[in-house]
């Protein structure tokens, strides 16, 4: 396909370095030990797309086993013990080892420094410690699978988690070296946009993709630390019967619930942020036009990240907490969809009158508005306590949160690999497969999720087994959607691996993205920059201007 | 519209259903308003200005104007959507005085109701139509959640602790209710019925003791005799704090061997233990004490079903 | 990786004196934003710590205020008789141990930073025996509780007339000073760890007024980790 040329600056393409990040050194140890930010990228992103194929295969398991009420795959019986445990791996596997660490593990650390036109982040050997964190984490966690499985669901409510049999202890600290990794991850992001700006970049000079992720990493330093304290506790009660969560010996199982949402809700953030990050940077780019409302957008970032800390008892006003407190959590849950909606409509401002082509990345861009939009949407009933008390815990809500943390995140994430797969590897991938992927993806995933929109507000549970014969059809549905949504993905890996077996061909900046990841070679040479760059412009300044080299 | 609340809503069993689904409806059609005020846009203009080689894009930075529409308006909107949940929530959260109250008890898998005379029955509930119930909910074991979709209720049930829930039904016929709050491996089999009866069957419904004595036995073996309804309410009732049926002394005297036998009384005189002394120790028990027992016992009159009398007779009866 | 490539930029790699510092990280341009750097992950390190705390704080104060007369109770058994009045003496000695202990890890970085090498490695060493002096009284205290039942959850097992096996609320009250006095001790005996890790570098010489970045970091730890006991030591000793 021919390739479309950017309106705006674009500097020209020198010739390739011969060696780069990928090639200066070789060798098993080289990636091993490394420190360079790229390569650790790289490893988390081969890392965390491992566990997404994991957990997107316990997601078609629950789909296969919801297919009939016979709960037959293939002939297999499926048990009421293992269905629940097909949808708490797929949860925890989902969440603790793909959503959360995926995109600040892997694009991030690969473009946050190059866009801040720095040679690393702060902390490079932390930046390692984080990733070995994660895979002692996940390695954790697929023993706890293999030796005995976990059944108490991706939130590990008491009592319920702290008295069942199977390997809870084991998947808890799993979760709980997790954290410290998304700690790390997230402070060193700190340290990085606070002393490794370029000179001459000043706070509102930096990518939006910035503003994102050091929003994200705000939340992951100050809610993870308690979610760590709540899993030694959900240990020590289940191992030693400390008698915290335990109500028989005087403790309280709601104050796990507190202590847990404290964290998780805050989590939801850390994974819908990141998503919202990328998407500020595909639409300028593909718009090759100035972002609209630069400010409102980066405080909103800002702002959602403190907010996400007052709004945790949304997801208790049925659990037992006081009136009082589900009043006021209604109250500042409805905060959320401010900030939200602002980045919405500056995003369609963004495209207004601008100069759109709709590349792969794009098209993912477009598919985020709309799923993101019906993601925010249904957030509304369930901020309103009248409607929530029909809708909360059904699959109104398994609907909605998929809409916002697959429909909008993973699509940013797949839109964002697409955008940056030329810089990390140098190569560019077919762009009529990858546009063909996108318009499956948009399929897949609203035959998948609209349907259990309609099965959770005419009643049925979520984490059910068994369904009254009348959810069949619904179920079905979702079933044959989850199998369209498998083709896609499916489709973007053949893509983007077909496209590594040819010779670099990508130019440094294929799209004609403004911001300075672009500015150096694809892909990159180990210390990201030539020279220091140095900055000159705000960024996405599509204005024509004379071109420098 | 009606048919689209219809297809997407349970049935409408109480006047909070129908105050709900108004809001839910409304919420739903605003909804889609600005799904279409996003999504229409965004297409929109992705064709519109579709790229063309050397369009210069203008320049626009800002506009405050926008910001603060964009910013303010959602902000109102949330502020009465608020309010009108607010509004449906305090009508749910306050149970009337006169609600007729039934406990719950949910353990792993099954619900037990406890109706205000005593009776008892397991996955089953009568109410009476157009009568305020409340649900007194406590746990045995793990969290559960008692779920009425046809009256949009649920409340999550929490070990320790006493949560409430109620509702005005106003539909007459079965209705569903669910556990929603995952609680292990039957998690999706905790469910069962709640008829709603006119007066005049739910009348009769209570008369009969619940249906406890029909549901304990349905499909297991029908032939159960009285005597086993007579052991369960023995257990229930709570006899077995005092009485024992192995014949050793407990506060009361042991049921064993009494039945047919002479009984020595406290004031020096001697009775036959017939269905007819039974029942009225039972009822007055302070009429015929047995010598060595003190005179402690309570009355049951009233709290026992007819049903649950005759089983106890029959039960000591067999314990010959 | 500094080692293996040519220093492409004028200003990376040296100080401001003009001399390459053996610790200068070459992704930092100079050593000062080096410094500034390590101390700002220090300090958002010790915001983690303090919510990892801040979390059990939360959980006392609830639980407390659910069993408001059994906690007062077990707070009394956490205090000794001294003069037939009762009195938190393991406590307050503690309290005065991390204190002092404090003092003399200021003293460690005052030294450090002024090149003084020996100084800095009997600070260091002074802070360490004053961690130990802190421990061995935590054991003690832990024994007496140990010797007493005063356990948390099911391993209560209080055998006197006021504080009753059985009665909610003390199996909590010890479940939580075991969990809070518990993590701070592993954080003391990190601590231990770390001094003693800049005792070694210390003797090597590797610290100078050029560069201390190291002792300072284990300075702002350790203050934090007296911090947390200042707090401790009122929630479980003083109130009444």
């Amino acid at each position: 396909m021919e390739r479309a040329v950017t309106s705006g600056a674009r500097i020209g393409d020198r010739p390739r370095p011969k060696k780069n990040y990928l090639n200066e050194t070789r060798g098993f140890k080289s990636w091993a030990l490394t420190v360079d930010h790229k390569r650790i990228g790289i490893m988390y992103l081969v890392g965390t797309l491992c566990a997404f194929l994991l957990g997107g295969i316990f997601a078609l398991l629950v789909r296969l086993t919801l297919l009939t009420p016979a709960h037959k795959i293939f002939g297999l019986q499926v048990t009421a013990e293992t269905y629940n445990r097909f949808f708490t791996l797929h949860g925890a596997v989902m969440v603790f080892l793909f959503i959360i660490p995926s995109i600040p593990g892997s694009l991030t650390n690969f473009v946050l420094p190059l866009m801040l036109g720095a040679k690393d982040v702060a902390f490079p050997r932390l930046n390692l410690a984080s990733f070995y964190l994660w895979i002692v984490g996940a390695v954790m966690a697929v023993s706890s699978m293999i030796i005995g499985a976990v059944d108490t669901g991706w939130t590990f409510y008491t009592p319920y988690s702290t008295t069942t049999s199977g390997t809870v202890t084991l998947m808890t600290a799993a979760v709980f070296v997790l954290g410290f990794s998304s700690i790390f991850t997230g402070l060193n992001f700190i340290a990085t946009v606070h002393k490794l700006r370029a000179p001459g970049m000043g706070w509102f000079d930096m990518p939006l993709f910035v503003w994102g992720m050091y929003s994200t990493a705000l939340i992951q330093v100050l809610a993870t630390p308690v979610l760590g304290i709540t899993l030694v506790l959900l240990m020590l009660e289940r191992v030693f019967q400390i008698g915290i969560f335990d109500s028989r010996i005087g403790g309280d199982p709601v104050l796990f619930q507190h202590f847990f949402w404290f964290y998780s809700h805050p989590a939801v953030y850390i994974m819908i942020l990141p998503g919202m990050a990328i998407i500020s940077e595909l639409i300028p780019t593909f718009s090759r036009k100035t972002i609209f409302g630069y400010r409102a957008i980066a405080y909103a970032s800002v702002s959602l990240a403190l907010v996400s800390f007052i709004v945790w008892g949304h997801h208790m006003f049925v659990a037992g907490q006081s009136q009082l407190a589900t009043v006021v959590f209604s109250a500042l849950t409805f905060l959320v969809a401010i900030p939200s909606g602002v980045k919405v409509f500056n995003w369609l401002c963004t495209m207004y009158q601008g100069n759109i082509s709709l590349e792969t990345p794009m098209l993912y861009a477009i598919s985020f508005l709309m799923l993101f939009a019906i993601g925010g949407l249904t957030g509304i009933f369930l901020g309103t306590l009248s409607t929530d008390v029909h809708l909360t815990d059904t699959y109104f809500v398994v609907a909605h949160f998929h809409y916002v943390m697959m429909g909008s995140t993973v699509t940013a994430f797949i839109g964002g690999l697409y955008y940056w797969w030329p810089k990390m590897t140098g190569r560019m991938y077919s762009e009529k497969w990858g546009q063909v992927s996108a318009v499956i993806w948009f399929i897949g995933f609203n035959a998948t999720f609209l349907p259990q929109f309609i099965l959770g507000s005419r009643g049925m549970p979520r984490r059910y087994y068994n369904y009254l014969d009348q959810f069949q059809p619904l179920h079905v549905f979702s079933t044959v959607g989850s199998w369209i949504i498998g083709l896609s993905l499916f489709m973007s890996a053949a893509v983007l691996l077909a496209s590594l077996r040819k010779p670099a061909d990508a130019p440094d900046n294929p799209w004609g993205g403004t911001t300075l990841e672009w500015q150096t070679s694809s892909p990159p040479i180990t210390h990201n920059f030539e020279d220091q760059p140095v900055l000159e412009n705000e960024p996405y300044d599509y204005r024509p201007k004379a071109v420098t080299h | 519209m009606d048919w689209l609340r219809a297809w997407m809503m349970p049935p409408q069993g109480s006047e909070f259903a129908k105050e709900i689904d108004f809001v839910y409806m409304a919420l739903f059609w605003m909804s889609v308003l600005l799904f279409l005020m996003i999504a229409i846009p965004s297409v929109y203009f992705a064709w519109r200005y579709r790229y063309k080689p050397g369009r210069v894009t203008p320049h626009q930075t800002h506009n405050t104007t926008l910001e603060v529409i964009w910013t303010v308006g959602p902000l109102l909107l949330c502020v009465g959507i608020f309010f009108w949940g607010l509004n449906g929530w305090m009508k749910y959260s306050v149970a009337p005085g006169e609600s007729m109250e039934i406990s719950v008890t949910a353990k792993q898998w099954l619900w037990q109701f406890e109706y205000p005379d005593g009776s008892r029955t397991i996955n089953d509930i009568h109410v009476p139509v157009n009568k305020p119930v409340k649900f007194t909910m406590t746990s045995e074991d793990v969290l559960h959640d008692f779920y009425v979709p046809d009256m949009r209720v649920k409340h999550d049930i929490i070990p320790g602790r006493y949560t409430q829930i109620w509702f005005t039904p106003t539909v007459l016929g079965p209705h569903n209710f669910t556990c929603a709050e995952y609680c292990g491996k039957d998690h999706s089999g905790m469910k069962g019925n709640l008829t709603v009866d006119n007066d005049a069957d739910f009348a009769k419904w209570m008369e009969t003791g619940g249906t406890e004595w029909e549901d304990y036995f349905n499909g297991k073996d029908p032939k159960k005799t009285p005597a086993d309804w007579g052991k369960i309410t023995y257990e229930r009732v709570g006899c077995n704090s005092c009485h024992t049926t192995d014949g050793t002394k407990s506060k009361g005297p042991s049921w064993k061997g009494v039945y047919g036998s002479m009984v020595q009384l406290n004031n020096g005189t001697s009775v036959l233990a017939d269905e007819a002394y039974i029942r009225e120790s039972m009822m007055q028990p302070q009429a015929k004490v047995v010598k060595g027992f003190d005179p402690i016992m309570p009355t049951f009159q009233g709290l026992l079903k007819p049903n649950q009398a005759n089983g106890l007779v029959a039960y000591i009866e067999s314990l010959k | 990786m500094s080692t293996t490539l040519p220093d492409i930029h004028s200003h990376g790699g040296h100080d401001e004196h003009g001399e390459h510092n053996p610790y200068h990280q070459h992704h930092f341009a100079t050593m000062e934003q080096q410094f500034d750097t390590s101390k700002l992950g220090m300090w958002l390190f010790l915001v983690t710590e303090i919510l990892l705390f801040g979390g059990l704080f939360v959980g006392f104060g609830l639980m407390q205020h659910r069993y408001p007369q059994q906690f007062i109770e077990a707070h009394e058994h956490l205090k000794q008789d001294i003069f037939g009045r009762p009195f938190p003496l393991y406590g307050t000695i503690n309290t005065l141990v991390l204190l002092i202990s404090s003092w003399t890890m200021v003293m460690g970085v005052n030294a450090a930073q002024t090149d003084q090498k020996k100084k800095t490695v009997r600070y260091l060493v002074l802070t360490i025996l004053l961690a130990c002096v802190f421990l061995g009284i935590k054991y003690v205290e832990y024994s007496h509780k140990f010797h007493d039942g005063l356990l948390p959850g099911i391993f209560y097992a209080h055998q006197s007339e006021d504080l009753i096996k059985g009665t909610h609320g003390y199996a909590t009250f010890f479940a939580f000073y075991f969990m809070m006095t518990g993590l701070h001790g592993i954080h003391v005996l990190v601590g231990i760890g770390l001094l003693s890790w800049l005792v070694m570098r210390a003797r090597r010489g590797d610290f100078s007024s050029a560069y201390y970045t190291p002792v300072d970091l284990v300075g702002l730890y350790w203050h934090i980790v007296d911090m947390i006991w200042i707090y401790l030591f009122p929630l479980y000793y003083l109130i009444s």
